[in-house]
């Protein structure tokens, strides 16, 4: 089932989390339990069910001002900063839906360790200090060495490096994290195997496990904190936001010393993409739900809002729910100094520059902030 | 009669630290004003950055920082971001934040009895961010902590004074100042513990999430005035529920 060389970690994480999943029926739940989860201070995992339930939809306003009043509480009134650098979208994952996805014909780009230099200075001198540096899922184009000597590059000019690149082993973590990386964003894109095997058709992405155990290895590697998530749009949205907090819930508890953070990207149009319907469509109301009942359950998590939503989504959502934002962002490889080496994975529906999000920021009498790390 | 609060041979006025996380940097120059703090914390890891928004240049330069070493996991963590704070020129003060549980932020108190140790040795103010448990107290106060800051509640909680009896046994026994931190909700919470004896309190979410801050850092700044001149007036006796038995217990002792 794993393919070479993919570490087996000692863990039932992912038994316990589709035991609680298995038998999540949102349509059991009523308006008054909605209420009643609502008047409440501590929130199980029940509640998180009835937050995620059509009957919560009915609540929305009232979600917003709980999850408001916990976002103040343990982030005052502090949204952090943050840009993502592509260095290479080569893949060697047949994903479906994904527009980086090896099947597609894209213009591949991989930046040279002098390009990401010039990169990581232009970025910098927008006054960002949080960087995000991602990769397709190539293995053979963008090794861990390549992108072990990105991180030691960005950590002259950066207080904080989150990867958003292919799993790793428990000891390449261990790499990177000493390289300078103190964050891991790994998306599990649905929790339901079945839905993963029919989007996931071959490469090293099609094992579901090896996947799910990304966080944890991390963990064990020393990292200070992990993301994770689902690709809203894939399945039924109810359920895998279910799973993905229940995952996260379980993840706090084993390794209570890492941060944990959530990103709620949408299915949004790619290149070459197949226009059918989409029976899983997520709504903008929707995914506010979602993001609302993530605050709620978890309210010490950091959520990150994507520049796939429009610009007044996010303007919305941040000191509501949300605490990290991107700003400045390009999906293409490279592009912040030089033009752009390779295709976008997505498109961007919000492309605005640094001091246009800091002063959004400031007009909803909220706070920018660009470092809130100390790399140790 | 002089009544300062003295850490380290160093003397305030103000018995009310303010915490700086939470808010913009822009109101926290309004918040010092009216609270007439004398002291700040500010998390290092918030500090030390090169934008033109550094906190550092928010804070009026007759106040006293009190770096914080959030962010550490462990002892040696916390000795490494103290170190880099001196070296950053944040003076010698060090409030020790030793958290390994990101859900709850409780303090770790073995790990900060060992980063006390090492970093009083070195010639820092320590002061410990602590659960208010006795013995960890004194082994804070025997590894040469300047002050002791046990939690009220857990940060960011609001649920007020949810630990008092504990506090109450540390004010008793231990001869350092100390500083409530953590949890404090309302300037009422913070009036009780002040008037219990508790040295100063450290306020960051209450004054932070108010709806005006600098109306908020002023009622907490004459709830802790009230609270401190009531501990120095020395409360009164205070009835309890039992009644006064009508025939007394004790008349049969001369006869």
């Amino acid at each position: 089932m794993f393919y070479e060389n993919m570490e087996e970690i000692k863990s039932d994480m992912l038994e316990q989390v589709s035991e609680k999943i298995k038998n999540y029926d949102y349509n059991i739940y009523t308006e008054n339990d909605v209420q009643k989860t609502l008047n409440k201070d501590f929130l199980d995992e029940t509640d998180l069910k009835i937050l995620l339930s059509p009957a919560a939809e009915k609540f929305l306003n009232e979600m917003a001002y709980k999850a408001q009043y916990e976002t103040r509480k343990h982030f005052g009134t502090n949204i952090s900063l943050f840009t993502p650098l592509y260095i290479s979208n080569y893949c060697e994952n047949y994903c479906t839906y994904c527009g980086y996805n090896c099947k597609n014909n894209i213009h591949r780009g991989k930046l040279s360790i002098e390009e990401i230099q010039k990169e990581f200075e232009a970025i910098s001198k927008t006054g960002l200090e949080d960087i995000l540096i991602l990769t397709g899922e190539s293995r053979t184009a963008s090794n861990v060495e390549y992108i072990g000597e990105a991180v030691k590059l960005a950590k002259k000019y950066f207080s904080s490096i989150s990867i958003e690149i292919y799993p790793l082993n428990t000891d390449e973590y261990k790499y990177l994290n000493g390289c300078g990386a103190d964050f891991v964003c790994v998306y599990q894109e649905t929790y339901n195997k079945e839905r993963y095997k029919q989007l996931h058709l071959s490469g090293h992405k099609s094992v579901f496990e090896y996947r799910f155990y990304a966080q944890e290895r991390a963990a064990l590697a020393g990292m200070r904190g992990v993301s994770l998530g689902v690709l809203f749009g894939l399945y039924d949205f109810r359920k895998d936001a279910f799973a993905a907090a229940t995952h996260a819930c379980l993840l706090q508890q084993k390794y209570p010393d890492i941060k944990i953070g959530f990103s709620v990207p949408r299915l949004r149009p790619f290149i070459n993409e197949h226009k059918e319907q989409n029976n899983n469509y997520v709504n903008e109301k929707q995914l506010f739900q979602a993001l609302c009942a993530y605050r709620l359950f978890m309210p010490f998590a950091d959520i990150t809002i994507s520049t796939r939503e429009r610009a007044v989504f996010r303007d919305n959502v941040i000191g509501v729910c949300a605490t990290k934002i991107s700003a400045g962002v390009k999906t293409s490889v490279g592009g912040h100094k030089d033009p752009a080496k390779g295709d976008e994975q997505f498109e961007i529906s919000d492309s605005r520059s640094v001091s246009e999000i800091t002063n959004l920021i400031r007009s909803k009498n909220l706070t920018p902030v660009f470092t809130n790390h100390i790399r140790l | 009669m002089e009544d300062k609060l003295i850490i380290a041979g160093h003397k305030f006025n103000s018995r009310f630290i303010l915490g700086s996380g939470k808010y913009s940097l822009e109101l926290i120059k309004a918040a010092i004003e009216s609270a007439e703090a004398e002291i700040i914390t500010l998390a290092l890891r918030r500090a030390n950055t090169k934008t033109e928004y550094n906190i550092l240049d928010f804070i009026p330069k007759n106040v006293t920082l009190l770096p914080n070493t959030s962010g550490a996991r462990t002892a040696e963590e916390a000795v490494r971001i103290a170190r880099l704070s001196r070296e950053l020129g944040c003076g010698d003060f060090i409030k020790i934040e030793v958290i390994k549980d990101s859900k709850y932020l409780l303090p770790d108190n073995y790990e900060t009895i060992k980063a006390t140790e090492i970093l009083a040795k070195e010639g820092f103010i320590v002061m410990p961010y602590m659960y208010p448990d006795l013995n960890a107290a004194r082994d804070l106060t025997n590894a040469g902590a300047a002050s002791v800051m046990p939690l009220a509640a857990p940060i960011g909680s609001n649920l007020g004074l949810i630990t008092k009896h504990f506090i109450k046994i540390i004010i008793d026994e231990i001869n350092l100042p100390v500083i409530v931190d953590a949890g404090i909700g309302t300037p009422a919470q913070a009036c009780e513990i002040m008037q219990d004896g508790a040295a100063a309190v450290m306020i960051n979410t209450a004054v932070a999430t108010a709806k005006d801050i600098a109306k908020m850092a002023e009622a907490f700044k004459l709830a802790v005035k009230a609270g401190r001149t009531a501990y120095l007036a020395g409360l009164g006796r205070v009835l309890n529920f039992r009644a006064q038995a009508s025939s007394p217990l004790i008349d049969f002792l001369d006869n």
